[in-house]
């Protein structure tokens, strides 16, 4: 699986459709390659409560406070929603 | 979906949060980690 740590919705949504359905942007390699992996972003519920809370707490908890979190669950669990 | 026991490609990102630090967390839940990289966009 593919676990993603970019900064907003829309480079989110980026990665998670070029590892799933291939490149939106048709410039790179990907394009057309429809790899289908499973993709999560660190700071989505599904992934965070299953990290230990001290690692967390160390590596993401203060990029947590200053990224849109929750939009950029969205537009991950919007791509694996599309993709199934 | 259960990270214990996955393979797992980390994609970080400099303005986001790096590809050692998702790593981090994804080993600490279990995962082995296949590829980390972090990129840079300026």
């Amino acid at each position: 699986m593919v676990l993603l740590g970019t900064p907003n919705a829309e480079s989110s949504r980026l990665y998670a459709m070029t590892v799933t359905e291939g490149d939106p942007s048709w410039a790179g390699a990907l394009a057309g390659v429809a790899l289908g992996l499973p993709v999560y972003h660190v700071m989505e519920e599904a992934v965070k409560t299953q990290v230990a809370p001290e690692v967390y707490e160390e590596h993401i908890a203060l990029m947590e406070m200053v990224l849109e979190a929750a939009d950029i669950a969205q537009a991950v669990q919007a791509v694996r929603a599309h993709t199934g | 979906m259960k990270l214990q026991g996955k393979k797992v490609i980390a994609l970080g990102e400099r303005d986001g949060v790096q590809g050692s630090a998702l790593a981090a967390c994804a080993q600490s839940a279990g995962a082995e980690v296949v590829l980390e990289t972090t990129y840079c966009f300026v």
